[in-house]
């Protein structure tokens, strides 16, 4: 009996005081913790993901209360919990524009000239090194294997069609897919930017036709049909800049190729001024 | 005093807890990017190893030894090892807060570190006496606090090297560097009888 009745009781007495040793500890040297840290702890996601550049939710609370960093360089809080965290910080939000990933290519499997039957792992990583360059005979555009889709910790982003496509409600602007993305053929933009050109080959006119029907031709007409200079051409290959389009939606309806997409409500997009 | 000095320094190099004994390995990859931060594990596990091994050779002596307990040694050693770091982290909080800044969030990660638990264990099976253990305990900590720090030393070069392949970059090529530092110090191999 006492074989078992031993162990049980030195060990169990060990744990005993070892616990009530810490529990002493805890209580004798607490160390006072700003109140607004702790409440501001337990709003966050508490993900841990770094994104702040602070060692997790718990540093980057600390950093708050200590003023050290600003509410909105957390990507991933709904604006909501921003506003709450700056009312327990009592400083206006300030917030930054939420950003949101998009694809630059609208060059779906039935749209762009398909080179061969793509049989090899289906990983765009993998697909961008070997010869020939993937399916699609448009080396610029989005190869559709879906790496985005499978790094995407928020589950935003799906394959259609030979497409990613970004489900911008879900889409919380960590970035992940746009550093993976072979072809860097993803981009953050802030979410309000509702239009935006869907290519991004710098080929010319010509050459941009033999693979695809809605590739930029880079014909400049959306350059100078807007009417705020938010439009320029790099290489051959027209970029609107979100921070000064104005989101009026004029260039989509010039674009002969309609390779700038207006993602606007349905009635804004019918109020669109004749310029 | 020369077999303390012998069992010291064959503990750092001949011995070491990490390329010889390849106990410890999770930090020895995990906190070797950047030399700063290398440098505080490595202290910290100093601290810790030398802490664990007093209370884990007191408790051994007189608790287990006389009850006739000696085989729930792994038990006891993680218990008293857990408790012992926890309540240093509490304490060093409060007394000295700067301390804590620099060692504090190296604690937790080695609470169930191997090489802390596998001194403690080592000093049992070879029968070391209070002073010996101690000495023992010291010199294979300062041997991690060398090898990491050389790790992260060469881990920030390679990091700069744009020539590796993509695929050895990270963590196989550190673990072929780890490889490589334990064949280096196999040399020392028989510098102490």
């Amino acid at each position: 009996m006492t074989e078992i009745f031993y162990p049980v009781f030195i060990m169990g007495g060990l744990g005993l005081v070892f616990g009530a040793l810490l529990a002493f500890a805890s209580v004798k040297f607490f160390v006072p913790v700003d109140e607004r840290q702790t409440e501001i702890r337990e709003i966050l996601p508490g993900a841990n993901c770094g994104a702040c550049g602070f060692p997790g939710c718990d540093g980057f609370a600390e950093a708050l209360v200590e003023g050290v960093s600003e509410v909105s360089k957390c990507a991933v809080v709904s604006a909501a919990i921003i506003e709450e965290i700056a009312s327990i910080l009592g400083v206006s939000a300030n917030a930054e524009e939420p950003k949101v990933a998009f694809l630059k290519c609208n060059g779906s499997t039935d749209k762009v000239v398909q080179n061969c039957t793509y049989e090899g792992v289906m990983d765009c990583r993998q697909a961008a090194v070997i010869p020939g360059n993937g399916p699609s005979s448009c080396s610029y555009g989005c190869l559709g294997l879906g790496t985005c889709e499978v790094v995407c910790p928020f589950d935003a982003i799906h394959i259609e069609n030979g497409l990613a496509v970004v489900d911008i409600e879900k889409c919380v602007g960590c970035g992940i897919c746009v550093e993976q993305c072979p072809r860097e053929v993803l981009l953050l933009i802030p979410k309000s930017a509702k239009v935006q050109v869907d290519c991004n080959s710098p080929l010319k006119g010509p050459d941009v036709k033999k693979s695809c029907s809605v590739g930029c031709i880079g014909c400049t007409i959306c350059v100078k049909a807007c009417p705020v200079q938010a439009i320029e051409m790099v290489e051959s290959v027209a970029v609107i800049d979100p921070y000064k389009c104005t989101n009026c939606g004029i260039c989509a309806t010039k674009c002969p190729v309609k390779c700038i997409s207006d993602r606007r409500p349905q009635e804004l997009r019918e109020k669109i001024p004749v310029a | 005093m020369m077999s303390l000095l012998a069992l010291f320094i064959s503990a750092i190099f001949v011995n070491n807890i990490l390329l010889s004994r390849f106990l410890g390995c999770c930090p020895f990859l995990g906190v070797s990017g950047k030399l700063d931060t290398a440098k505080g594990m490595g202290v910290a596990v100093i601290f810790v190893t030398v802490m664990a091994s007093l209370m884990t050779w007191v408790a051994y002596e007189f608790i287990l030894v006389p009850l006739g307990l000696e085989y729930l040694y792994t038990l006891s050693f993680i218990l008293i090892i857990a408790a012992l770091v926890q309540f240093v982290e509490i304490v060093l909080k409060k007394i000295q807060p700067k301390l804590y800044k620099s060692l504090g969030i190296f604690l937790p990660l080695i609470t169930t570190n191997c090489a802390v638990l596998g001194v403690a264990v080592l000093n049992m099976n070879e029968g070391y006496s209070l002073l010996q253990s101690l000495v023992h305990a010291l010199g294979a900590s300062v041997g991690f606090l060398l090898a990491i720090i050389l790790m992260a030393g060469i881990r920030e070069r390679i990091e700069a090297n744009k020539n590796i392949p993509k695929c050895m970059r990270g963590l196989p090529i550190a673990l072929v560097t780890a490889g490589l530092m334990s064949i280096a110090f196999m040399g020392f191999i028989g510098i102490i009888e």
